[in-house]
C-alpha cells in the first residue's frame, strides 16, 4: 500500500454539497424507488452470475424429480393417473410448482445473511424512498429466477414426453407461477425479518417445504390420498397452483371457465383458482406488514 | 448557525441493559470531534441512534438543525457512515459496490460514473476498484468504505471506531485523510476507545464511560484542567510490595508530591501526581537513594487524556476495556443490535 492520497483535487470532491442529490424528504418520488430497487436486484443478478451454483443447483434438481419420479411410477397400470394422462404429463406440474415454491421459500436467506453481516445497516443508513425496495428487489430476483426453472422444467418434460402447452397455456403458467412465487417469497422475506437468525429460518423452511410437497397433489392425485390428507391438500396453496396447471397439460381446449380442480367438497373453475392465489397472496403480504414495519419503523 | 450534531439526554436500553444512559455533547461544522471510551461504554449506541439505525428511548438528535427522530430520511441524506465492522458484498468489486450506493443515494445518473471515479482517485482505489471486494485488505476495504460514506457529499461523516485492526500505516491514511476531510469543510465525528487517536485528530472531544459524558471539550482544556505533572517511577524492573511500599511512604513526604499510586499490575512501579513546572525528578531520585533503594526508570509528563479518564473513573482506559471484555456478552448484543 505505497500510493497515499492525492491532495490536489481533494477539496473540490469532499467540500459537503447538500444539493448533489434531490432532496428526498421533499420527492420521494417513484423514480427514487425504482432507482434504487433496480440496484438492489443487480447487486442479486451480479451474485447470481459470480456465483451460479444455486442456480445450477436449481435446475438440476427438478430434473432429477423429473426422472427419478418418473421412472419410480413407469409401470403404473395405464389410466391410473386420469385417462389420456402419463405420469411424465401428471408430474410434470407438479415439479414445476414446486420447484418454484422451493425456491421462493428461500427467498429470505440472502437477506437474513444480509442482516447477520450487517449489510442490511448499509441499506438502511441510506435515505431509501421506501425500504420496500429492499423487499422489492428479492422478489423480482425470485420471480426471475423461477420463470428460468420454470422454462427449463417445461422443455425437459416436452423431452421426456409430457407434450407441450400452446402459447395461452405457458402464458396461463406463467401466471399462476407468478402468483404462487409472489406468496410465498413474502411470506420467506417476512420471516428473515422476523426471526432472529438464518438457524431459525433454514430450520422453518426444512419442515415446511417437504411435508407440503406431500401434502400437495404434486406426485399423486387426490383420488390416492386418506381422508384426512385429501382435506390437508385441498387446503393447500400448492395444490390450487398444481391444479390448473396439470388440467392446460391434460386437456388443449381449457377455458376460465373449465373446472380444474376437484376438492372433497365442490369442483374449482379455472377462473376461482386463480382467485383463490390471488387472495392467497392478499392475506401474506397483509400478514407480514407488521413483522416489515418493525425493521423498518 | 445550528450546530453540526447535537445530542441532548439521550438513553437508549437493550433489553434490562442501559447501553446509554444520559448522553449529550454538541459537534460544531467543520471540526473533527473524537467520542472517547472503552469498548462497551455506549459509543456504538450512540452512534447508531444518530445513525437512524436505532431508536433512542428518549433524548434529542439534531444533524444540522433537523431531528433525527421526526425527520430521518433527511438526516440520513446529510450523514455519511462508515460502520465499524465493514461489511460488503464480498462478490462485488469496489466500483459495482459505489455504484450501488450511489443509487440508495439517488445521485443523479449522469453524474453517477464521474463521482465514483473522483472518489476512487481521492483514495488511492484505482488498482483495486475493478476487483472483487473479497480480495481487498483491510486498509484498502477501510478506503472502499470511506468512499462509500462520502459518495453523496454529506455534511458529517461519522465513523465508529475507523483505525481497529488496521496496519499502521492504513492507520496513518485514514488519519491523514480525516484532515483532509476537515480541510474540504466537512464535519467529522469519530469514536475510538485509542487515546493517541482522538488526541492526534480531535479538535473537541467527549469522554464517555458506561453510558454517561463525563468530560467534553477540547484535549488541551480537559488536560490542564487537571493540573500538575504525571511522574512513571519504577525502581525495579519488577518490584517487591515492600520497597514499593516503601518508596511511597518517602515519597509522600516530599511537599511537591501530590499523590502516589502503586500501580501493581504494571510490575509494582508508581504513579504520582507532582506540581508541575518543579525539576523533581532529580529530587525523587535523591530521596530514594538516601534509603538505598535504586531508579530502573524515571519519567515525567503532562497528563494524558488517559489520566482525565483516570481522575474521573478511577481506573484506566485500558483496565476498563480489559473489564468491559470478560462481562459483555457480544453475541447477544450483536443479536439485540440486529436489524
Amino acid at each position: 500500500m505505497s500510493q497515499s492520497i492525492s491532495s490536489s483535487k481533494i477539496k473540490s470532491v469532499l467540500t459537503p454539497n447538500p444539493s448533489i442529490s434531490k432532496n428526498s424528504e421533499q420527492n420521494s418520488s417513484l423514480g427514487d424507488f425504482i432507482q434504487e430497487t433496480l440496484a438492489l436486484t443487480q447487486r442479486l443478478f451480479i451474485q447470481l452470475q459470480r456465483r451460479p451454483s444455486t442456480l445450477i443447483a436449481g435446475i438440476i434438481q427438478p430434473f432429477m424429480w423429473l426422472v427419478l419420479f418418473g421412472a419410480l411410477f413407469s409401470k403404473a397400470p395405464s389410466g391410473l393417473f386420469g385417462t389420456d394422462l402419463s405420469y411424465a404429463k401428471f408430474l410434470a406440474p407438479g415439479v414445476i410448482v414446486f420447484t418454484a415454491f422451493s425456491g421462493a421459500l428461500n427467498a429470505g436467506l440472502p437477506v437474513m445473511f444480509d442482516r447477520e453481516f450487517g449489510f442490511l445497516n448499509r441499506l438502511l443508513v441510506a435515505p431509501l424512498s421506501s425500504r420496500y425496495s429492499i423487499v422489492a428487489a428479492s422478489t423480482v430476483y425470485i420471480i426471475a429466477l423461477s420463470f428460468i426453472q420454470t422454462a427449463v422444467i417445461i422443455f425437459a418434460s416436452a423431452i421426456l414426453g409430457a407434450g407441450l402447452p400452446g402459447l395461452a397455456g405457458l402464458s396461463a403458467i406463467a401466471l399462476i407461477v407468478f402468483l404462487i412465487v409472489l406468496g410465498v417469497t413474502a411470506l420467506s422475506l417476512g420471516l428473515a425479518f422476523a426471526l432472529p437468525g438464518h438457524i431459525e429460518l433454514i430450520a422453518v423452511i426444512f419442515v415446511t417445504n417437504l411435508p407440503l410437497l406431500f401434502a400437495s397433489t404434486a406426485l399423486a392425485p387426490l383420488s390416492f390420498m386418506a381422508d384426512w390428507l385429501q382435506v390437508i391438500a385441498s387446503l393447500n396453496p400448492l395444490t390450487y397452483a398444481i391444479e390448473p396447471i396439470r388440467y392446460i397439460y391434460g386437456h388443449g381446449d381449457w377455458a376460465i371457465n373449465s373446472i380444474v380442480m376437484d376438492t372433497p367438497w365442490f369442483g374449482f373453475s379455472f377462473g376461482t383458482v386463480i382467485l383463490v392465489l390471488l387472495a392467497f397472496d392478499a392475506l401474506i403480504l397483509l400478514a407480514i406488514q407488521p413483522l416489515l414495519r418493525r425493521r423498518f419503523a | 448557525m445550528s450546530a453540526a450534531v447535537l445530542i441532548e439526554n439521550l438513553q437508549k436500553s437493550y433489553g434490562d441493559v442501559q447501553a446509554v444512559k444520559n448522553i449529550s455533547f454538541t459537534v460544531q461544522p467543520g471540526e473533527i470531534f473524537g467520542l472517547l471510551g472503552p469498548n462497551g461504554a455506549g459509543k456504538t449506541t450512540t452512534i447508531r441512534c444518530l445513525c437512524t439505525l436505532s431508536k433512542p428511548d428518549a433524548g434529542k438528535i439534531e444533524v444540522g438543525g433537523v431531528s433525527a427522530i421526526a425527520l430521518p430520511k433527511a438526516v440520513r441524506q446529510r450523514l455519511g457512515y462508515v460502520a465499524q465492522e465493514v461489511a460488503p458484498d464480498k462478490v462485488l468489486t469496489g466500483r459495482e459496490l459505489l455504484k450501488l450506493q450511489a443509487a440508495l443515494y439517488h445521485l443523479p445518473q449522469k453524474i453517477i460514473g464521474d463521482r465514483i471515479q473522483q472518489l476512487i482517485e481521492v483514495l488511492g482505489l484505482e488498482e483495486y476498484a475493478n476487483k472483487k471486494i473479497g480480495t481487498y485488505s483491510g486498509g484498502i476495504l477501510k478506503r472502499l468504505d470511506l468512499a462509500a460514506g462520502l459518495l453523496h457529499q454529506p455534511e458529517v461523516l461519522v465513523l465508529d471506531e475507523p483505525t481497529v485492526g488496521l496496519d499502521i500505516e492504513s492507520r496513518m491514511v485514514v488519519w491523514e485523510f480525516l484532515q483532509e476531510l476537515r480541510a474540504a469543510g466537512t464535519t467529522v465525528l469519530i469514536t475510538s476507545h485509542y487515546l493517541e487517536e482522538i488526541d492526534a485528530l480531535a479538535d473537541r472531544l467527549a469522554i464517555i464511560d458506561r453510558g454517561v459524558v463525563i468530560a467534553e471539550g477540547k484535549p488541551s482544556e480537559l488536560k490542564d484542567k487537571l493540573g500538575g505533572d504525571r511522574v512513571t517511577l519504577r525502581i525495579r524492573e519488577f518490584t517487591s510490595d515492600e520497597e514499593a511500599d516503601k518508596a511511597k511512604h518517602i515519597l509522600e513526604s516530599l511537599p511537591f508530591v501530590e499523590e502516589v499510586i502503586i500501580n501493581a499490575v504494571q510490575g509494582n512501579s508508581l504513579n504520582l501526581i507532582v506540581k508541575s513546572g518543579q525539576s523533581s525528578l532529580s529530587k525523587i531520585e535523591q530521596s530514594l537513594a538516601e534509603v538505598e533503594l535504586p531508579t530502573f526508570s524515571l519519567a515525567q509528563s503532562r497528563p494524558s487524556l488517559d489520566d482525565v479518564y483516570l481522575a474521573a473513573t478511577g481506573q484506566t482506559i485500558m483496565d476498563a476495556q480489559i473489564a468491559a471484555s470478560s462481562t459483555r456478552d457480544l453475541k447477544k448484543e450483536k443479536k439485540q443490535q440486529m436489524k
